[in-house]
């Protein structure tokens, strides 16, 4: 059995599973509940001044029959009174002192407010805190959350705030909603915080009621962005991730990976990206604590198949993988190739290649099964086929390589190579 | 042992008779398979049908909550998609054609999804269909089976006047007399008649049999041309003796009585066997046995392998307690003061002759079973007699056409089970469309 406890810059968890600062980790019941369950940590939920939550709050994107492929809240921060926070905080930490404790904070936009909030929160032996720099509603219009994150002047001034008077680690939380990450998250970085954490929630609106003709989730007859998070934004999450790994001032603290993360799979993923940790957030919202066991189960088996041994093995290893396009191999050629054994005939990989894609596939008409086969010639290896077939393997993307060495474009056109004629 | 009817009590014939494929009771349901078809290209269960419905948009449509779409996407290929929802062998058809099949999963239920989408269209009526305006053009049509309405519905579409005569007092030919009852009630094939012919232009004449209360010289005087589709309906008599005996029935008049008395009235016997191992056959055999036959054999003089009926049906045979004698001919009924008694049949036994299909041999070998009723459900005669009288070209009894179902007499068409000799209603339904559409180019020249 491999060994997936998680350290992150001293705080230790008996797993990299935590909970994200959301509904699930915003009293003592849920988050004891969690712990029992077996999640390595919680992020609390945001705490800051007193706000006033309304009624209907989350909405999601329903696909082809799947429920919450996509999910978008307008609650805010914690709206219950502070001194009730700590003290439940303080609890958890005593009876499960082997989990992860982090606070997220979103104090009024002064110096005082933070160090105040910032006190009385490591007073409750929390183990870290989490700036949220990244609230996308309801906190923006007050110059906090996401006002803070999409400006690295201002992120930079509260960091250093923070690190003024923090004794414990410190994770600046950022918000998607920006071109790119790096620019705050070097701002953080270099105004001192020991580690990021990201992405938050994206703005987003939902659909639009049909029949009423307001846009989802309904709150008397108006709605306002919300923050869209859930299985649809994991890989915009993980290409901001990949970012930060990149960037060589970001990439020096270690990363929290949060967004849409729901199986250990997505989990691992995140961590090749370079995440120690990850937060998980509407998956437990949608099913339950209860998903823990798998998402500890299945990391642990895979690593044990890949022969590693801490999740240290592996956190970033896929990094150096993602490049710039003009550094790819344009003599690495694939054609696609349809088992015919396996093939049911659906006429998917035809429709697709022929209308989206470059007519590659040919249609033999057959009453009531039309046999497909691949015009070698014409196949540009796009996997569009690949990837829409129902059946597993039956489509494989086969190594055919225009050359021996590698070449990418800044060569080939050094070589003044000729370009596609048709 | 006795032949007699009410043997059960109004709730037990409810019970029987009631819908032996449910609808789904909810979107969510329905949703739920709709979401699994893979939305083929070109797809099998299209190219399966033979009225040739889009099967993968209709169940996108179901997906989408467009719900009129997919009526109209159905009902523009087959106005009797209703029906054929329920009636369709589609084991062999679409869903026998579904790729889910080659994956070794359960097809997708296309005729459950079909009924879904088609149901609330029937029930309330949607307008999906608009006239042209009327052309002044009038063709008479003979039966308002599937066939029949089906041409009626297409010519009514481009603005012809539709008359159509029809021999019984309802409309549905076979749909409403001649199909097990737990698969159509007599209510749905009446809303299913009154849907159709909602379009207007469609005057049916109930009561009205062509050679008894007309002719087809009269039609072909006072129409521009006349579309034949009365079907096939005489028994085939076995030839044995004792055919004549009490208690000797043929399937096609025992479900007519059914589907046109009511259960309470229909005669059955306590031990009852069915010749034949056709769609009629089982039909008549599982009605027997749900009108309260305490045992009902089905008699067949081949095996499973050539059974005409599909394997559903004859599972739902198996399921209702019905026996099966395979490898059996008839050859002679007993009876005792003129009513059924035994049934003599002799043994078969397949004989290789050479070629890819065994020869059925039949022995000396007897078995007699003790019965009180027979029903004969050995296939449908054409109406010879009709299409001889009127000199039409035909193939004993069926009527021939060149395509699109273009008789031998200018003017007139024909299509459905007095040309095929007895199909689908599916397939009746998609010679109605051919009809219609060799009529149009017929009027169109006569025009120029």
């Amino acid at each position: 059995m491999a060994d997936i406890s998680a350290n992150f810059l001293g705080i230790r968890s008996p797993n990299p599973f935590w909970l994200a600062s959301a509904p699930p980790t915003d009293k003592k019941v849920n988050v004891l509940r969690a712990f029992e369950a077996g999640w390595g940590g919680v992020v609390w939920k945001t705490l800051g001044s007193q706000v006033k939550n309304v009624s209907s709050r989350y909405s999601s994107v329903n696909y082809n029959g799947s429920r919450v492929m996509g999910f978008n809240n307008i609650e805010l921060i914690s709206d219950r009174p502070l001194d009730l926070n700590l003290k439940e905080i303080a609890e958890c930490v005593r009876l499960f002192p082997d989990r992860a404790m982090v606070v997220s904070l979103m104090a009024d936009n002064n110096r005082e407010s933070w160090h105040e909030l910032i006190k009385k929160v490591e007073d409750t032996g929390a183990h870290g805190l989490e700036l949220n720099f990244g609230c996308p509603h309801g906190m923006t219009e007050r110059g906090m959350g996401a006002a803070v994150g999409q400006d690295p002047e201002i992120a930079a001034r509260v960091v250093e705030w923070v690190m003024g008077v923090a004794t414990t680690p410190v994770i600046t939380k950022l918000t998607p909603n920006v071109h790119s990450v790096v620019p705050t998250g070097r701002a953080a970085v270099n105004a001192g915080t020991h580690a990021l954490s990201l992405i938050n929630t994206i703005q987003s609106v939902t659909g639009v009621d049909l029949d009423t003709f307001v846009p989802n989730p309904n709150v008397g007859g108006q709605s306002t962005f919300g923050g869209y998070c859930g299985p649809a934004v994991k890989p915009i999450a993980l290409k901001m991730l990949t970012t930060i790994s990149q960037d060589p001032v970001t990439a020096k603290v270690p990363i929290s990976g949060i967004g849409g993360i729901s199986t250990w799979k997505d989990a691992a993923e995140f961590m090749l990206l370079g995440a120690t940790t990850v937060q998980v957030c509407t998956a437990a919202m949608r099913y339950g604590f209860r998903i823990i066991d798998d998402l500890c189960d299945g990391l642990n088996n895979w690593m044990d198949e890949k022969g590693f041994k801490t999740i240290d093995d592996f956190i970033g290893r896929s990094v150096p993988t993602l490049t710039n396009w003009e550094e790819l191999d344009i003599n690495y050629h694939i054609i696609a190739k349809i088992n015919q054994d396996k093939c049911i005939h659906c006429g998917l990989c035809y429709i697709s290649c022929e209308d989206g894609s470059h007519q590659a596939i040919n249609l033999s008409y057959g009453k009531p099964y039309n046999t497909y086969t691949v015009k070698d010639d014409e196949c540009v290896g796009c996997n569009l086929c690949q990837i829409v077939c129902p059946v597993d393997n039956c489509i494989t993307m086969v190594e055919h390589r225009r050359g021996d060495e590698y070449l990418n474009w800044k060569e080939f056109q050094r070589r003044g190579l000729p370009l596609n004629d048709h | 042992m006795a032949v007699h009817n009410n043997r059960l009590t109004a709730e037990e014939y409810e019970q029987h008779f009631s819908d032996i494929h449910p609808p789904f009771e909810t979107r969510d349901a329905a949703l739920v398979e709709a979401n699994r078809c893979l939305f083929c290209y070109d797809a099998p269960c299209t190219k399966s049908c033979p009225t040739g419905i889009n099967v993968p948009k209709f169940i996108k449509q179901i997906t989408t909550d467009n719900l009129k779409g997919s009526a109209y996407t159905i009902f523009s290929s087959n106005i009797m998609g209703g029906g054929c929802a329920k009636v369709c062998p589609v084991e062999k058809l679409c869903e026998g054609a579904c790729v889910y099949n080659l994956m070794e999963e359960e097809a997708i239920p296309i005729a459950r999804l079909q009924r879904y989408a088609t149901e609330k269209a029937i029930q309330e009526k949607w307008p999906l269909f608009e006239r042209k305006p009327s052309t002044g053009k009038k063709i008479a049509v003979i039966g308002a089976g599937p066939g029949g309405l089906s041409c009626a519905h297409a010519l009514s579409r481009e603005g012809i006047d539709v008359t159509i005569y029809e021999k019984e007092s309802k409309g549905g030919g076979l749909m409403t007399y001649g199909i097990a009852a737990y698969k159509v009630t007599p209510q749905f094939c009446q809303d299913e008649v009154d849907y159709i012919t909602s379009i207007g232009g469609i005057d049916i004449q109930y009561n009205k049999e062509l050679g008894k209360d007309f002719t087809l010289p009269d039609l072909q005087q006072q129409y521009d041309a006349v579309y034949l589709a009365f079907g096939v309906g005489l028994a085939r008599q076995l030839f044995i003796p004792g055919e004549q005996l009490d208690g000797v029935v043929d399937a096609i008049s025992f479900i007519y009585e059914i589907r046109n008395n009511g259960f309470p009235a229909v005669r059955v016997g306590d031990q009852v066997a069915v010749i034949g191992m056709g769609m009629t056959a089982i039909d008549a055999a599982t009605q027997a046995k749900r009108l309260g036959a305490k045992e009902v054999t089905l008699v067949y003089r081949r095996t499973q392998q050539e059974m005409p009926c599909t394997e559903a049906e004859l599972n739902i045979a198996l399921l209702d307690g019905c026996k099966i004698v395979w490898l059996a001919a008839p050859t002679e009924i007993l009876g005792e003061d003129g009513k059924v008694s035994q049934l003599v049949c002799n043994l078969v036994k397949l004989e290789d002759a050479g070629g890819a299909r065994r020869q059925p041999v039949i022995t000396d070998e007897q078995i007699i079973l003790p019965v009180d009723m027979v029903i004969k459900a050995a296939g449908q005669m054409p109406f010879e007699q009709l299409v001889y009288s009127h000199q039409l070209s035909n193939d004993h009894g069926k009527i021939t056409t060149t395509c699109n179902g273009v008789t031998s007499i200018a003017g007139v068409f024909a299509g459905g089970d007095c040309v095929n000799g007895g199909k689908e209603v599916v397939d009746a339904v998609q010679a109605g469309k051919d009809g219609a559409k060799a009529i149009l180019e017929y009027l169109q020249n006569e025009r120029c």
